[in-house]
């Protein structure tokens, strides 16, 4: 009784739906051939390809607000506009730039494997097929990796750099820096020949970030009372620990279409490997982070615990779809201890001033996750074996090449590019804007209007 | 006795701590304040709308010190937060009536030592 009603109701439901069928494709009656059912099937996977991919390109975006939340939380109050302007505008510039000369660099024909040379200005889609229209979702898909790329160097110069400089950077990370790096490995580059395996950018995007911003930080120097006349190393706590978790936990959930979303294909079923991986990677780096400093300073750190979920999830970025979810546990292990013996090397031995630890999470994690994918990469998940499984030297040996390219072209055109806005437009406040806070003077606005904060550091 | 009333730049409030500690003097209070004076204040523009007479954030700090205190503490603010600009701050002394510590219940002099 049940069921005839239910069919009665389809084929209510159904008749009118096929009469306009009929009337808008005029051929529903004749019958499928192969090559009809080849090219519907074509087409719904190409829906499916470009759908799957815009929505972790909405994801990944979404990472944006979380690097905002991040950065704003771990500086002081005084400086929070300022950083908050700092990333609207590295990804709003990022596009700009990205999409008029950045994507043609990265995809474009390639020019020696080094450098695109077409598609500027997304001069390539072509809106009139799905494969076009494809190619336009690809760009929004990739230029939110290149904002992410850019936008982990704010943290690590907050609190002193003059905002002018920091736009005249954002650029040319994003038009030249970062795309060269997105060509080798992405772009049908030497590096992606050779066969380095960084499947959603431990390299390509984090470890250019990180590398970046340890040559800005070193450009610009440390804050103002970070370290004392004698040798003596100051804390110079964040503000806002609340906002600083929102943005771990945004970052974390952004992360999921970072990685899975990286297959470019909703076809493709790894997906569901790789979003587990990450989220193994993840959780491991943020309890082992949490141990690590929990025994070395008496007591589990929030910041730094934070950073450890970070280090996890640049960890497993690289090999997240060729390692199975123990080797991920494993990766995020390493990823959580190495953030914390890195944050204490880059504060306390090479005196480089990070607020928020971006070159540590961003750019060692990053080379780790590289590496860890020449040494636990399993060929029934890539199709590749690292050394752990049988495959020998080959393939970390390739991304060990890849970790040392990327750090070279990355740091050096990074500290050329700052030496070179330090002489056109300097690179830092003066010493009186920095005390006051760069709110203030540089954007003429107070963050907390309303509110009492201290502004004693 | 003597009540010590500083107002100060905030980002001198480490300074001042530390002239404090070298004259030996290790009892203040810190409250934050606000105020202007010769400066008279400073404007911001919201939305593009200019706000005037925002007041300056100070530091105000009380220390209650025994007469013989007096010169140095003074002087040891001064060395502290001078920066030779505008806007570094005032200090007022004031006579000071009594002074109780809780615990101990000692007044005047031992209890401001």
């Amino acid at each position: 009784m049940k069921f005839r009603k239910i069919a009665m109701r389809s084929i209510m439901f159904a008749a009118p739906l096929l009469a306009v069928c009929a009337t808008a494709f005029g051929d529903v009656e004749a019958a499928p051939t192969v090559q009809s059912n080849a090219e519907q099937i074509a087409a719904s996977q190409t829906s499916i390809n470009t759908v799957w991919m815009l929505v972790c390109a909405f994801l990944v975006f979404f990472m944006q607000p979380g690097f905002a939340m991040l950065e704003v939380g771990f500086t002081r109050a005084k400086n929070a506009a300022n950083i908050l302007m700092k990333n609207l505008m590295d990804f709003s510039i990022g596009s700009l730039a990205y999409w008029a000369i950045g994507f043609g660099i990265m995809f474009g024909t390639s020019r020696g494997g080094l450098f695109g040379t077409s598609g500027f200005f997304l001069s390539d889609g072509d809106p009139s097929t799905g494969d076009g229209m494809w190619k336009i979702a690809f760009w929004l898909f990739q230029v939110v990796f290149a904002a992410t790329a850019a936008t982990i160097v704010s943290g690590a110069m907050a609190e002193r750099t003059k905002f002018k400089s920091y736009i005249f950077y954002c650029v040319f990370i994003c038009a030249l820096i970062y795309p060269v790096v997105g060509h080798w490995v992405w772009g049908g580059g030497w590096l992606s020949k050779l066969g380095m395996i960084d499947f959603a950018g431990s390299a390509v995007v984090h470890s250019v970030g990180g590398w970046c911003a340890l040559a800005g930080a070193i450009a610009v120097g440390p804050r103002l009372g970070k370290y004392g006349p004698n040798g003596k190393i100051n804390a110079i706590p964040g503000h806002n620990i609340p906002l600083a978790a929102l943005g771990v936990f945004i970052l974390w959930f952004g992360w999921f279409g970072f990685n899975a979303g990286s297959t470019t294909s909703g076809m493709n079923l790894s997906i569901g490997v790789i979003a587990v991986t990450t989220n193994l990677a993840a959780a491991t780096g943020a309890v082992v982070a949490m141990i690590t400093v929990w025994i070395w300073h008496g007591k589990p750190d929030t910041s730094m615990t934070l950073n450890g979920a970070l280090a996890g999830l640049v960890g497993i970025t690289a090999p997240c779809a060729n390692v199975s979810p123990s080797s991920a546990v494993i990766i995020g292990a390493v990823a959580g201890v190495l953030v914390v013996l890195a944050v204490e090397f880059v504060d306390r031995i090479l005196k480089i001033d990070d607020p928020v630890g971006a070159i540590s999470v961003h750019g060692i994690c990053g080379a780790w996750g590289t590496l860890a994918a020449g040494l636990f990469a399993q060929s029934k998940y890539g199709g590749v074996d690292g050394l752990f499984f049988g495959g020998g030297f080959s393939q970390l040996g390739v991304q060990a090449l890849g970790v040392v390219s990327v750090f070279a072209w990355s740091f050096i055109s990074a500290s050329v590019l700052f030496a070179v806005i330090k002489i056109v437009v300097g690179l830092r406040v003066s010493p009186e804007e920095e005390l006051r806070g760069l709110d203030i003077e540089e954007h003429g606005i107070e963050s907390y209007s309303g509110f009492q904060i201290f502004t004693t550091q | 006795m003597k009540l010590i009333i500083a107002y100060v730049k905030p980002e001198k409030l480490t300074d001042v701590k530390k002239s404090l500690f070298d004259a030996e003097v290790y009892k203040m209070s810190v409250t934050n304040a606000l105020g202007c004076g010769q400066q008279k204040g400073y404007s911001t523009t919201y939305r593009g709308v200019v706000t005037e007479v925002n007041l300056h954030k100070k530091v105000r700090l009380e220390i209650a010190v025994n007469d013989g205190f007096v010169d140095s503490t003074i002087e040891a603010i001064i060395r502290g937060a001078s920066t030779g600009q505008i806007g570094d701050g005032k200090i007022f002394v004031v006579d000071l009536g009594e002074c109780v510590r809780i615990r101990t219940k000692e007044r005047g002099s031992f209890a401001i030592g």
